[in-house]
């Protein structure tokens, strides 16, 4: 590696922007004319609308326009859809029901966008948003996915019956029930994912700009994947044909999943632009992101394990409830199913599984992928089962985990899943050397003599990541394909320019991938420039979810620049009349092996631009594409070991040590990986503790401010010890595996796996909270 | 509406605002400064933090009316021209940012918490003094890191231009 090549800890390029108040987040965006809107939201969870009434509205100061539901429908704006199919266990499609961008005959949650407000100013706007008049007739509402299925619950949507939008299965039933036959131990138990929401710091923002003179559209969003924005707007919602829209995702701010969805609020601020003459600016509050942001997490598990005498796992059996709000966001389909399920056997050799999983409906947010999205889910039940099962048996949390070790790869796990590399035992041998984990007991009782609780917890986690062969998400469903797409332009003088489909909302893209064209091309990475976030610049890309950043999009720099070094090859070649094979390409400079003969890489790229003399029949230029489609999914894993103490007067837990030993394959830069663990971690151990949505029984969102929903802080947590093991991936060229949403995958299981063992209890339901703790150390005292 | 009229980064600015305006909106909106950000509207996530008269303040609990007659930094006059401040390259050097949309905030509370602590930081401080700054994206660890760098620099070239004007004297 060079000082700025592949796994060099180079400081990021990207920060002088943000660290001098320079970045450019779309709130910061101004355009000539621009004015501001605000939505009229429901108060009702559930209600049919009678009557809106504008006209007060309209009579307002600065007021431009007031549109609703019935103009939007008039003008043919589609409804939004969820791009991922899924069918039932019977066959059946899965039961979506319509999302219309405003609501015009029926709400169902509280902050369903009913009506927008344009004015001249953002106050003016708020204003007039409260002076419309609403009629609603409100009805009986539901936010828990239980009892939404149960007969008589509110109808949330006629197209689903009982509120059920599938009923899915995965696995094999009858090898999983004969597993379970001829085990020795059973173990059993019902496993809440508490409802989480992401709380990107950038609240959602969405600039709509409708230029008459061109018939063109412009959309400044907080996405993460601004192509799939532009695709979905154009081909379902019928805002404009592709090419009469561009769409910019300039810098954004954190995203967490919660801004791959396209949200009404873009559809409905190009769409009043055009209806107002006037460019429209949408930027939410704290309190909307709370209301209307895709929700993440919210199942309700039972699991159960068979185990044979010498506590080998036969067989893995779970139901599971997953709540997916009011409407089908854009890919709440596949978090419970392929993004969950499929990760059933953890890093265990599991001869049977089986999974069903019934997707709900109620009156609340939408729920989609939140960091991680399906795979904390999976690790949470396999991670508690384990523990538990191994505190039944009487032997070690790691011991256990060692017995059932997958150790051979490839491994076809029962869930289509083929895990194609991996070290699970290397990972745990790590994090417990790092933990001191012999000094445990040692502490515990150091711990205990001050009055004070001590717990250690393991998490083993597996992820799919990457995500993925485009043919194979095809077949279970997915209306996209999941490649990414990358161009690199070498400039006349050699400098470089990498456009690239994925997206940058803190990964520090334009810092790694320029260390790539440095290592491949010897070039600094002053010289190179990262592209991203504009579909008018940006051949189209597939964005940034699933940790697929560095597995695919960097993959597909990789090829781009095969190409390009190809071609430089064969021009130095020429120009030194050597022979084509016989040319490196290092330290800037294309060199004739072995010799000390070479062409500085500038003058390669002048040569193909000024074209004076070039390899008979070349055309000119030094500019390559690459689309690349991975062969599989890769597969992040490794081992998280928390140390909490429990103040038993206070039931308060405090993290003590959180040790993370991550197996990511190759690293590109150590020091931005190590940040995506924190992070991750911090907001698994928020999950943990700390974080949790609540709706009252009406379906108003009690924790919808900092006030209520309680972030992780500094002072919740402990500095990390984060280290890593590598078996890279075979699955791409640069053996990446990912590594965005390890953190938020292993760490909660890891925390409850702590506080269960320091307070002795099978159990508690995150978040556990200090009141949860203590309440649970009464119980037990009782007992 | 309100007449303001205030010194932002070294310029006197001013005008007539909604009274309503807050400290925030009017350095974004009227003086054109997004540096400066909005994360919540319940002044607890601290993204919005400038320096009044020395000392930092979360703007969106200011009005605009409010600071008139101040003296305002924010985070776009914290450097020292092309040379960034201390907090800044210990923000980048520790990677103590990821989205960057916290960091204004965080930047300027850190450069605040260092005032305030001529002796010196340590983890729990600094962990206890970020109380009022959420950051969703780097779990505070290296951010954390950078503020005690951070301290560290400072003291020691006030240590070095201390002594270089004792020697002088
Ligand atoms: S915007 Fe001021 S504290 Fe959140
Ligand atoms: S860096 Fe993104 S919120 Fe702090």
């Amino acid at each position: 590696m060079g000082i700025e090549g592949v796994g060099a800890r180079v400081a990021r390029k990207e920060d002088k922007r943000f660290i001098t108040g320079a970045g450019r987040y779309v709130d910061d965006m101004v355009v000539p004319g621009m004015k501001h809107a605000a939505f009229v939201r429901s108060p009702y969870a559930h209600a049919q609308i009678k009557k809106i009434d504008v006209k007060a509205a309209q009579a307002m100061p600065g007021v431009i326009g007031v549109l609703t539901g019935k103009e939007i429908k008039a003008d043919g704006i589609g409804n939004l859809i969820c791009g991922w199919m899924i069918h039932s266990k019977d066959g059946t499609p899965m039961k979506m029901g319509a999302w219309s961008p405003l609501a015009f005959d029926k709400v169902r949650y509280v902050g369903d966008a009913v009506a927008i407000v344009v004015a001249d100013t953002k106050g003016q706007a708020r204003d007039a948003a409260e002076a419309v008049e609403v009629t609603y007739k409100e009805l009986k509402s539901v936010t828990d996915a239980s009892k939404a299925m149960n007969k008589g619950a509110p109808q949330i949507h006629p197209e689903a019956e009982n509120n059920l939008i599938f009923d899915w299965d995965i696995g094999n039933a009858d090898e999983t029930e004969a597993a379970f036959k001829k085990a020795a131990h059973v173990v059993e138990m019902d496993i809440v994912n508490n409802r989480l929401v992401p709380n990107a710091m950038e609240p959602r923002a969405a600039l709509g700009h409708y230029d008459k003179a061109e018939d063109h559209y412009t959309c400044w969003t907080t996405s993460q994947n601004p192509h799939v924005a532009r695709l979905v707007m154009s081909a379902f919602y019928n805002v404009a044909p592709e090419n009469k829209l561009r769409v910019i995702a300039p810098d954004v701010g954190g995203g967490f999943g919660s801004k791959i969805y396209i949200y009404p609020e873009e559809i409905v601020c190009l769409w009043a632009s055009k209806k107002t003459g006037v460019p429209v600016k949408w930027v939410a509050d704290r309190t909307e992101s709370f209301l209307t942001d895709a929700h993440g997490r919210d199942h309700h598990s039972h699991c159960a394990m068979a185990f044979d005498k010498d506590y080998k796992i036969l067989g893995f059996k779970v139901e599971t409830k997953a709540n997916l709000g009011a409407y089908m966001s854009l890919f709440s389909s596949a978090t419970p199913t392929y993004l969950y399920a499929t990760l059933l056997s953890g890093q265990y050799d599991i001869p049977a599984i089986h999974a069903n999983v019934k997707a709900i409906y109620t009156n609340t947010a939408p729920v989609d992928a939140y960091r991680g999205a399906g795979r904390p889910e999976a690790a949470f039940n396999v991670e508690r089962m384990l523990e538990v099962s191994a505190r039944k048996f009487g032997i070690s949390p790691a011991e256990l985990r060692r017995r059932n070790f997958i150790t051979s790869f490839p491994h076809q796990t029962p869930v289509i899943m083929n895990y194609d590399a991996g070290d699970f035992g290397a990972s745990l041998d790590a994090a417990m050397k790092a933990a001191d984990y012999d000094g445990f007991e040692k502490r515990r009782q150091k711990a205990k003599k001050a009055g004070k609780l001590r717990g250690i917890g393991f998490s083993c986690y597996i992820e799919a990541c990457g995500i993925a062969p485009s043919a194979a998400v095809g077949s279970l469903g997915s209306g996209v394909g999941l490649w990414e797409s990358a161009e690199v332009r070498v400039n006349a003088v050699g400098t470089i320019e990498v456009l690239t489909g994925s997206h940058s909302h803190g990964q520090g893209h334009e810092t790694t991938f320029a260390q790539l064209v440095a290592q491949r091309l010897g070039v600094p990475i002053d010289q190179v420039s990262i592209v991203h976030g504009d579909t008018d610049k940006v051949q189209m890309g597939m964005g940034t979810y699933g940790s697929r950043s560095g597995a695919v999009g960097m993959s597909a720099l990789s090829k781009a620049l095969d190409k390009v070094e190809a071609k430089a090859r064969k021009i130095a070649a020429h120009l030194m009349e050597a022979d084509e094979s016989d040319i490196v390409i290092e330290n800037g400079a294309c060199k004739v092996a072995g010799t000390d003969k070479n062409v500085p890489w500038f003058q390669v790229a002048l040569a193909a631009y000024t074209a004076h003399n070039l390899p008979g029949g070349m055309e000119p230029g030094l500019k390559e594409t690459a689309f690349y489609d991975p062969a599989n999914f890769t597969f992040p894993a490794g081992c998280y070991i928390c140390e909490v103490e429990v103040d038993p007067e206070t039931g308060q837990t405090q993290v003590i040590q959180f040790v993370a030993a991550d197996d990511f394959g190759n690293i590109i830069n150590p020091m931005i990986v190590e940040g995506q663990v924190h992070g991750g971690v911090a907001q698994g151990i928020g999950q943990a503790l700390l974080e949790g949505a609540h709706y009252d029984d009406s379906g108003q969102l009690l924790t919808a401010s900092y006030m209520d929903y309680t972030m992780p802080r500094a002072d919740d947590l402990p500095s990390f010890q984060v280290s890593t093991t590598s078996t890279p991936s075979p699955s791409n060229p640069l053996g990446l595996k990912g590594c965005g949403e390890a953190g938020a995958i292993g760490s909660p299981p890891a925390v409850i796996n702590a506080i269960t063992d320091a307070i002795g209890t099978e159990d508690i339901t995150m978040p556990a909270t200090p009141q949860k703790v203590w309440a649970a150390l009464r119980a037990s005292a009782r007992n | 509406m309100s007449e303001v009229s205030l010194v932002v980064n070294g310029r006197r600015v001013g005008g007539t605002v909604e009274d309503r305006t807050l400290l925030v909106h009017f350095l974004r909106e009227h003086v054109g400064l997004t540096g400066t950000h909005v994360g919540c509207d319940t002044s607890q996530c601290g993204a919005c933090v400038v320096h009044v008269d020395g000392k930092a303040v979360k703007s969106c609990t200011m009005l605009a009316a409010q600071a008139s007659g101040s003296t305002v930094v924010t985070i776009e006059g914290l450097a020292d021209g092309a040379e960034l401040h201390p907090v800044q390259a210990a923000f980048k050097e520790h990677h103590g940012l990821q989205c960057g949309f916290c960091t204004p905030g965080m930047i300027m509370t850190a450069t605040d918490m260092i005032r305030r602590h001529p002796e010196g930081l340590d983890e729990a401080t600094v962990r206890e003094e970020l109380e009022g700054n959420i950051c969703r994206c780097t779990g505070y660890h290296n951010i954390v890191k950078a503020i005690l760098a951070a301290s560290k620099t400072m003291a020691r070239s006030k240590g070095k231009a201390a002594s270089k004007a004792k020697k002088a004297a």
